[in-house]
């Protein structure tokens, strides 16, 4: 079993050509977001303010870093459960977001969404942040600094593991999704 | 009458603090080399590969084993003859974790307020038990539980009529519900009897025995392994990837209950079990 590789920002047919139970290796940007973050995104979507980051070809990262030691660009930065995200995420999809990363599954709005936008939702191993970490050269902070491990920062990835648990045509690998 | 100084309490809670999120127990570590060997689904098995070289990266000291370093939980038996002095008991072991947490570079995951939700910005207040004991003795659990796994647990009351198969059902379909969100392979505490706070206070205990290490009452321990194997069966498999390795253990932990009543609680800790015990 290969690993594809993935190069963000992502298109639509690009999304659209992964399946489930793919293994893939993902270098460029990844976004940081988890439960405050997202409620303020949506917040600020609902009153027709613009996003804090360009949500278009885009993946955002289920992760709350620990604090980098010096010298460090973070600390571990694992992936936390995806489903808490659930209420946000097709709001965002529909802004032109490509992918999602957490653990486990995700529920059916979610999974409708992905299929009707064309997005695909990855899972990260959790409890792996160590080796994780590894994978992330740098981290730049782009809002919400006052949530502090949930702040939302720009990560600058190099082939980092991940699998697509669910694609963009509603299939999963989940056994009891 | 020993006495123990407060600042030697802070110290020992501070190091343990650093020590559970940066070394995985041995009998954790064993039980995951195991499930390696055992597990046979492609995807399963890249998922345990990452974890064991998750663990080992850790080790080295300079990134935690997860990013969710979790509440911190602290079981302290204290001795009825023993004195501490220098400060309060409650305040050294806050002081140690909000040391632990700043110098050991771990995440600071706890809000003040549940609704309003402002991070404290120290990791404090842990959540601590006292029992106290007879003697001169100061024993401190301490564990960091992550929120991905204890969000899948929960509690019934159950009924008499219930018995051994609504708690067993009650058990596997926890497990069942939570998939791939609490981190399998994942360790299972059960707590079954006393009240409503006493049941979940078990299960939790539970989760400080040894990966293998069975109830000594037989009856409890067949229902462990029984559970063991049928959780196993579910075939969720490590992080919901699919597979026969869901579970490393069942810990079942009991207490004497209501002739009414038969309260059970899951207790679900993640593949990633810290903590440690230490008697000062």
């Amino acid at each position: 079993m290969a690993f594809v590789g993935l190069h963000t920002p992502l298109s639509e047919d690009e999304v659209r050509s992964l399946r489930a139970g793919m293994r893939v290796l993902i270098t460029g940007v990844l976004y940081t977001a988890r439960d405050m973050a997202h409620s303020r995104m949506v917040e600020a979507i609902s009153s027709g303010e613009p996003p804090p980051f360009d949500l278009e070809g885009q993946i955002i990262y289920y992760v709350g870093p620990t604090p980098p030691r010096p010298k460090f660009p973070i600390g571990s930065a694992g992936p936390t459960t995806g489903s808490r995200m659930d209420p946000y995420t097709p709001k965002l999809l529909a802004l032109g977001l490509r992918g999602t990363m957490g653990k486990g599954e995700r529920g059916k709005e979610v999974i409708e969404a992905m299929k009707r936008y064309g997005a695909v939702y990855f899972a990260a191993v959790g409890g792996a942040g160590a080796l994780l970490a590894r994978h992330i050269k740098d981290a730049e902070l782009v809002a919400y600094p006052d949530l502090g491990p949930e702040a939302i920062y720009r990560l600058y990835v190099e082939e980092f593991p991940a699998l697509i648990a669910q694609d963009a045509w509603g299939r999963n690998i989940y056994r009891y999704p | 009458m020993r006495e123990v100084e407060a600042g030697r309490i802070v110290q020992v809670v501070a190091e343990l603090c650093v020590r559970v999120n940066y070394c995985l127990v041995e009998d954790v570590l064993r039980a995951l080399k195991d499930a390696l060997r055992r597990e046979d689904s492609k995807l399963g098995r890249w998922a345990l590969e990452q974890v064991l070289e998750n663990a080992r990266i850790a080790r080295e000291g300079k990134l935690p084993l997860c990013q969710d370093t979790g509440i911190v939980v602290v079981f302290v038996r204290v001795g009825q003859d023993l004195r501490i002095v220098g400060g309060s008991l409650e305040e050294a072991i806050q002081e140690g974790v909000r040391r632990g947490y700043r110098d050991g570079y771990l995440r600071k995951s706890v809000v003040r307020d549940p609704l309003r939700r402002e991070n404290t910005g120290d990791n404090t207040p842990a959540v601590v038990h006292y029992r106290v004991v007879p003697g001169e003795e100061l024993g401190i659990a301490l564990m960091a539980k992550g929120a991905g796994s204890e969000n899948m647990s929960g509690l019934a009351m159950l009924t008499p009529a219930d018995g051994i198969e609504g708690v067993r059902r009650f058990v596997v379909e926890q497990v069942r519900m939570a998939g791939g969100k609490p981190c399998p392979p994942v360790i299972v505490g059960v707590g079954i009897g006393g009240n409503l706070e006493l049941c979940a206070l078990l299960a939790k205990e539970a989760l400080l025995r040894p990966v293998g290490e069975r109830n000594p009452d037989p009856f409890y321990a067949r229902m462990e392994e029984e559970l063991l194997s049928e959780i196993n069966s579910l075939g969720i498999g490590p992080q919901g990837f699919g597979g026969r390795v869901t579970a490393l253990d069942v810990r079942v932990k009991v207490a004497p209950c209501h002739i009414a009543s038969l309260p059970v609680a899951v207790n679900i800790q993640c593949h990633s079990a810290r903590h440690a015990k230490i008697r000062i």
